[in-house]
């Protein structure tokens, strides 16, 4: 087993399901706003560092000692690498010292799943006790961890000797530089959204706002955000406010609708109910930039809109501003508020990064996420990584890579290419016999968490060896970089691949979906393609697809198109162990592959095929030819010549004999009736002797 | 629908009609005029038109007038009324199609009642032409139809004869008593040219449909022998194109003649079964044996050509008949395979042991005396002080269900057996310990001592083999024995009473105080053999006198096998302990063993031919003898000499079957090529079984002058069925695949250029069974007749005559 199977044991020690929980929403609140106006690359501090030869240096430095950056700090030690964590704070995982502030962890904490299977258990099991565990993680591992030490800034060393072509030099607040091969940002995304309206210094910030109740006691209030820590705010204050409201551009996207463990989780969503039920508090649409906000005598807090501040005579008094009340006297905010709060989630802190770096927002609704390519790889410069939540934007609103039961996978998946890029140890693979095929898949399948939490984004590889005899196991590898697989594990895909993959049906969610539909659960086999649920998708190729097929695959696909594929019909249960539904499909999907026969067979058949047939099917060939045949019982044997798949040959057959007779008879007779002469061939052979 | 005036201007010269008279359909007719509806089209094929005239009121003419009239059909030519039918001798299409027919065809098909008829008519034939002789139970069914149907198009070529006496048949010389049937016959009357000759006659042994007939007729019409002078490839006559092999008979110039006659002789056996032709060997420079003297050629295509040697014609008459049985089931099969792909039985398990499993699924396990472990368990078990047997299984996989089932046989056999504890851990529920444990495959069977070394199963999935292992690995291997009094006792096979059920040979290893190099590789062997074999060792300063008895020097392994008592002395030349190993199991081969399902394995290994003796029961005391001195011949190393008791071991049955197309009488003596070329020779069955003449016997087979009695096939495994298409599914309905350029929407699918970019999927496209019943074989017998089926047009031709 590769290493990174073990880690959930080693993690062991009495506090192991720590790293399982978590605030799933890695920023903590909804991922629907958009923030505005990324920071540049700051200027006034980019003076590379001084080369007085003192500056530490590491293979590896991992800025943020959060859960991504410890577990990184955990593998790199495991590995008996060089490294070091920087974390600004005095323990690790600051953020979460401060976050969720109303403490409403939005993880599923589900002990009970009626499977003992530890590893199946892995996503359901979450702790609430973050910050604990974190610190009594990095203490117990002896984590090197640099406290105190806050990375201002970022800029690179060309150097042709290094790993990557430079060197990443890092300034802490103290002016001490660091030099790093290789750099692996965890920093998370911490830097809140901000929207810039005329009246936002009216606005109170979700990370300074009360979390006390009372102090919303019979006021009115708007929350500016729809996204979790929004809900959050105003499902702590519910019971004692006289209405709240919130704003935001797009509508509500609730979680279990979505699939996306960031949209609005059900235990935040209880204002909805007051909202659709009793009319008191409300939901609203509307961009947060046209907004405008005046205070008046009273110190009430009024809507209204930029256009009408924009065109109004500066010189009057705030009485002379237009509300749009005045013309529209449904408008909806018309009502005066006590408080607006902001809840607009956070981005991640491109400040500290010298515009060498080109580390360079995403595009769109990506924006508070650096770009980097589907190996955790900054686009713009070789060798940095970015880990945890700020990596999100490889399976952004798809998959659970911004969260902590998802990064804690690609992580491990990251330290797996670095091993192989820098030093030369190959992505963790076992070796089968073919006759293993099918039940490795049934296997990983069934069990895998980090296929299942990761869907569409990691999948396990199976690379055929020679004349598929055998074949070599790969977990857990990031499927967008499918086409370097040779280049960044080190193993050799000459011989055909299977990946292994979870997706949800292709229309399963979406707007106006209703997602309890009926029948929407297929349930045979043949019609497995169509399934909705999460479920097993295996890609077959001939050979591994190229850079440019995988920029060309069809647009929301994993991967481009296959010479073969199969779906494991969805499962109520997620159990794919079936032996007709599920087992057989993929076998019959295998063997067709690889253009073989992939049955099990009982050693008394083997020992008829040996003595038989020329060649073997695998199984006996694997298994009865090594002295390993399957002997089974009398009972089973039995049940296998019921079931007409095993001859029974202990009743004597006459049959044979009788044939032997009467086919004897007919012909004499036959020679008799027409009294030919026979000539037997003899003759022919004799007079070709004589030559 | 016409009316009766406009009904008989109409009529033609020379063209038949079948007219029905009615004046209002009354209820009763209308099953009939149902029936003649559907049969219009049948009866146009033969040029025969079919009318309803409607009669008014009024008419009181001959065919409208009468009541009893209307219930009647009436066959015409021209104007001349041939014969009337009464309605229910019309009750469908068949019997429309028969009787018109019939009434046409007066002159073209004879009716006979008597033997005498029969005689006459055979006799007016011959040497004139030849006759074809139908029996059909009754009149108007399907069978006479087709008979009817073939005499319209072969009518003026042969002489058609019908009987509906059972009794005629009777005599051919057909003696089948089942005369329920229709049957077929072809009589050779124009080769006889004598009157007391009898005509020669072929059945036709297919059923009798039009198709059938055509195909009997056409093989019947083609030349007995063919005379051919170009290579046999090339070859083809009417025989192949209908899905019939061609013998080719190799003549020599000097004994063409000869020759022309077997030709012949075979020819007249293999009528309608398959072609004969003859191939002067000068005429051609045929790549084959010269003593080849009988080539068959099969209507697959790809298939080459067989060259054989054959001693007599029965010989070949066997090999045709048996491969068209074996076609004919073949066919049958396809046939059914077709039905089964329209029926889908992807979804039927086809896996014997996952069936089984899942058939004795219900039946709870008496689980009783194996322990079960969890993650929680499993660490604390390895504790106990005595040794401790897992099974890591997964509960949804079928082989480790099945080896759960023998180990629940082995927990009976060992209840109150000591200081062995036997335990599972289900890897599915607690996938932690088996990680731990490192165990990749299922099932795993390991035995821990006392939390030491786990000693791996290896052997055989089967309750006694793992019982064995458990019983025997208890005993350290190898086992250190102090002095020679020891060593001996262990040589006559004096071990703890509990071993001595599983006991078959003892090795001792002897080394001398020096030897240490040999000593730690023969104790590393011991352990890689550990449950295996029980092995020894005595190392102590007389070793060298001890291994002097059996006249070998230390470092020296002595063997007692425990059946006859004797001890064998062999010097250990190798150091390794691979080596040792290798030699220890290749040494504890008997040298006549009885083959089972269990030991075969260990004998395969050896990659050498099996000279082996099926044998109903133990075999005979002289037998015996003669395969003990033929095994003990040191050539022996060529080949493996061994037996096959089909008492124990039943499916040797299905071997047999699979050599010979007869159960041949036991006991038979197989030479098999296991390893190459696959080649089955059988020992002559006259021929008394002794060492000289199964030697000579050999030689015979070495200079290739012996004839396989079959091959062992060496086709690959393929997927039994094809797996579900998915990717065409979403092909056809999910868009985005559109996108890609090698998928073009709604057209089939070109096989692209080889080296192209994009192979095909080959999901379904795979040939889903072994070659020879793949569904694109279209040149399956009788399925190519469609295309040379009379045709109508000759028909319209020939009605004219009529």
């Amino acid at each position: 087993m590769g290493l990174g199977m073990k880690m959930g044991l080693e993690m062991g020690m009495g506090i192991r399901m720590g790293m399982e929980m978590g605030i799933e929403d890695g920023d903590g609140v909804g991922d629907d706003e958009d923030g505005k106006g990324v920071g540049d690359g700051d200027e006034d501090r980019d003076r590379v560092g001084g080369k007085d030869g003192d500056e530490d240096k590491h293979d590896y430095c991992i800025i943020g000692a959060g859960p991504s950056g410890l577990q990184m700090a955990y593998f790199l030690q495991q590995a008996g690498r060089d490294y070091v964590v920087f974390e600004r704070g005095h323990a690790p995982g600051s953020f979460f010292a401060l976050y969720p502030r109303h403490r409403k962890l939005i993880s599923i904490n589900k002990q009970y799943t009626g499977k003992s299977n530890s590893e199946f258990n892995l996503p359901h099991a979450w702790n609430p006790l973050m910050v604990r565990y974190l610190e009594d993680f990095a203490a117990l591992l002896e984590l090197r961890v640099q406290y105190n030490t806050a990375i201002i800034h970022v800029t690179l060393d060309a150097d042709p000797q290094a790993w990557n072509g430079h060197y990443f030099v890092l300034t802490d607040q103290n002016r001490q530089k660091y030099k790093c091969s290789s750099l692996l940002v965890a920093t998370g995304t911490w830097v809140p959204n901000v929207v810039n309206f005329p009246g936002s210094e009216y606005v109170e910030g979700y990370e300074t706002v009360s979390i006390n109740p009372e102090d919303f006691a019979g006021q009115t209030v708007l929350i500016l955000g729809r996204g979790n820590s929004a809900f959050e705010t105003a499902e702590n204050i519910l019971g004692v406010t006289n209405f709240i409201h919130m704003v935001s551009r797009s509508r509500v996207r609730l979680s279990w609708a979505t699939h996306y463990v960031g949209d609005l989780r059900a235990i935040n969503n209880g204002l909805l109910d007051t909202y659709q039920l009793k009319s008191l508090d409300g939901l609203l649409e509307g961009d947060l930039e046209d907004l405008a906000i005046v205070k008046d005598k009273k110190g009430k807090l009024h809507i209204t809109l930029r256009y009408y501040l924009e065109n109004r005579n500066t010189s009057a008094g705030i009485d002379s501003i237009t509300l749009p009340q005045d013309e529209l006297d449904n408008f909806a905010t018309r009502a005066p508020y006590d408080r607006v709060i902001r809840c607009l989630g956070w981005k991640f802190d491109f400040a500290i990064y010298n515009r060498s770096l080109r580390l360079m927002p995403g595009k769109g609704n990506k924006n508070k996420y650096p770009q980097i390519k589907p190996n955790y790889e900054s686009r713009g410069t070789r060798g940095l990584f970015i880990l945890g939540t700020a990596s999100h934007s490889v399976d952004f609103r798809k998959s659970a890579g911004g969260f902590i039961h998802g990064f804690r996978y690609t992580t491990r998946a990251v330290h797996r290419l670095l091993e192989n890029r820098h030093h030369g140890v190959p992505w963790p693979s076992t070796v089968y016999p073919i006759t293993q095929l099918t039940n490795s898949i049934i296997k990983r399948v069934n069990e895998a968490s980090g296929l299942y939490q990761m869907f569409s984004v990691l999948a396990d590889i199976i690379l055929l060896r020679e004349n598929a005899t055998a074949f070599e196991y790969l977990e857990e590898y990031p499927v967008g970089v499918l086409a370097e697989l040779e280049t960044q594990t080190g193993r050799k895909a000459a011989n055909g691949l299977f990946v292994i993959i979870m997706e949800y049906g292709r229309n399963f969610s979406g707007a106006d979906k209703d997602v309890f539909y009926y029948n929407r659960a297929v349930g045979e086999a043949q019609h497995a393609w169509q399934s909705n649920f999460l479920h097993p998708v295996i890609y077959y190729y001939k050979r591994l697809p190229t850079e440019r097929e995988m920029r060309f695959r069809p647009p929301d696909w994993p991967l481009p198109r296959p010479d073969a594929i199969h779906h494991i019909v969805e499962d109520f249960l997620t159990d794919w162990t079936a032996p007709n539904a599920h087992i057989l499909p993929l076998r019959r999907f295998l063997e067709n592959c690889l253009g073989t026969d992939l049955r099990n067979f009982f050693a008394e058949s083997c020992f008829l095929f040996a003595f038989t047939r020329q060649k073997l099917p695998p199984f006996c060939q694997q298994g009865y030819v090594r002295m390993q045949g399957l002997v089974g019982t009398r009972r089973l044997q039995g049940h296998a010549m019921e079931a007409g798949l095993l001859e029974n040959y202990t009743v004597t057959d006459f049959t044979g004999d009788r044939l032997l007779s009467s086919h004897q008879g007919s012909q004499d007779q036959l020679l008799q009736d027409h009294a030919m002469p026979v000539r037997p061939l003899q003759h022919v052979v004799n007079a070709k002797d004589e030559l | 629908e016409l009316g009766p005036q406009e009904y008989f201007s109409r009529l033609q010269a020379g063209r038949a009609s079948l007219a029905f008279f009615s004046r209002n359909v009354s209820p009763s007719a209308q099953p009939f005029l149902e029936q003649i509806e559907n049969s219009v089209e049948a009866l146009q094929d033969y040029g025969i038109s079919v009318v309803k005239v409607n009669c008014p009121k009024e008419d009181v003419s001959r065919y409208c007038g009468k009541e009893n009239a209307l219930r009647k059909a009436y066959l015409f030519r021209g104007n001349i009324l041939l014969r009337e039918f009464p309605t229910d001798a019309l009750f469908d299409v068949n019997s429309i199609v028969a009787n018109v027919l019939f009434a046409l065809l007066f002159n073209e098909v004879k009716y006979v009642e008597t033997m005498a008829d029969l005689q006459n008519i055979e006799n007016s034939l011959k040497g004139r032409s030849n006759m074809v002789f139908a029996y059909v139970p009754a009149t108007g069914t399907a069978e006479h139809r087709a008979v009817m149907e073939a005499a319209f198009v072969y009518g003026t070529a042969h002489q058609f004869v019908l009987t509906t006496e059972a009794m005629l048949m009777k005599d051919p010389g057909s003696d089948d008593p089942d005369v329920s049937s229709a049957q077929l016959l072809f009589c050779h009357c124009q080769r006889a040219l004598e009157l007391a000759q009898p005509c020669r006659r072929t059945p036709m042994e297919r059923p009798l449909t039009l198709l059938n007939i055509h195909r009997h007729l056409k093989l019947m019409g083609a030349p007995l022998v063919t005379e051919v002078a170009e290579d046999p490839e090339k070859v083809s006559t009417v025989h192949l194109q209908l899905g019939l092999p061609l013998v080719f008979i190799l003549s020599q110039k000097e004994t063409y003649e000869a020759d022309r006659r077997t030709a012949e002789f075979v020819a007249w056996q293999l009528l309608g079964k398959a072609g004969v032709a003859i191939l002067p060997r000068d005429a051609v420079d045929l790549n084959v044996l010269l003593r080849s003297n009988v080539a068959l050629k099969t209507p697959d295509e790809g298939v080459p050509i067989k060259y054989l040697v054959l001693e007599d014609t029965d010989e070949v008459i066997t090999l045709v008949e048996d491969k068209s049985k074996l076609e004919q089931i073949q066919e049958d099969e396809d046939e059914e395979e077709e039905d089964e792909k329209e029926n889908d039985n992807q979804d039927i398990q086809d896996d014997q042991v996952v069936e089984a499993v899942s058939r004795d699924r219900k039946r709870e396990l008496p689980l009783e005396q194996i322990l079960t472990l969890t993650e929680e368990t499993f660490p604390s078990a390895m504790l106990e002080p005595a040794r401790v047997v897992v099974l890591f299984y997964a509960s949804w996989e079928a082989v480790s269900l099945a080896v759960l089932r023998s180990y629940v046989e082995v927990s009976d056999h060992l209840k109150g057996t000591q200081g062995v504890l036997l335990s599972k851990v289900n890897c599915w529920d607690w996938p932690g310990v088996c990680t731990k444990e490192n165990i990749t495959q299922f099932p795993t069977i390991r035995i821990y001592k006392n939390g030491g070394r786990a000693l791996t199963y290896n052997g055989m999935l089967g309750s006694e083999e793992l019982a064995s292992f458990i019983v025997l690995s208890q005993v350290s291997c190898p086992l250190k024995l102090a002095t020679v009094e020891e060593a001996e006792g262990y040589l006559r096979g004096e071990l703890p009473p509990e071993l001595s059920s599983y006991h078959h040979a003892s090795v001792l290893g002897v080394f001398s105080k020096a030897t240490s190099v040999a000593r730690e590789a023969f104790m590393e062997a011991g352990n890689i053999l550990s449950g295996h074999v029980t092995l020894g060792m005595y190392f102590e300063d007389d070793a060298l006198a001890l291994s002097r008895k059996y006249a070998v020097s230390p470092p020296a392994l002595l063997l007692a096998r425990s059946r006859d008592g004797s001890v064998e002395g062999i010097a250990l030349s190798k150091q390794s302990a691979q080596d040792i190993v290798q030699m220890i199991r290749y040494e504890l081969l008997d040298t006549f063993p009885e083959i089972t399902v269990q030991n075969l394995p260990h004998y395969l290994q050896l990659r050498r031919p099996f000279l082996i003796m099926f044998s109903n029961g133990d075999i005979g005391q002289t037998e015996n003898e003669e395969m003990l001195k033929l095994a003990k011949r040191r050539p022996q190393q060529a080949f493996v000499t061994c037996w096959l008791n089909l008492k124990n071991t039943p499916v040797g049955h299905g071997i047999l079957k699979a050599y010979f197309a007869t159960l041949p009488s036991l006991p038979v003596l197989v030479w098999v090529n296991l390893h190459a070329g696959g080649q089955v020779f059988s020992f002559p069955p006259g021929q008394p079984i002794t060492e000289t003449n199964v030697l000579s016997w050999l030689e015979k087979l070495k200079a290739g002058l012996e004839i396989p009695s079959s091959t062992l096939s060496e086709a690959d495994w393929k997927p039994p069925l094809p797996a579900y298409n998915f990717l065409q599914m979403m092909e056809t309905t999910v868009p985005e695949f559109t996108l890609h350029p090698s998928f073009s929407h709604g057209e089939p699918r070109e096989p692209q250029p080889p080296g192209s970019s994009e192979e095909k999927a080959p999901v379904g496209e795979e040939q889903p069974e072994e070659p020879g019943v793949t569904a694109e074989k279209g040149q399956s017998p009788g399925r190519d007749l469609r295309g040379t089926a009379p045709r109508l047009a000759g028909r319209e031709k020939r009605h004219s005559e009529l």
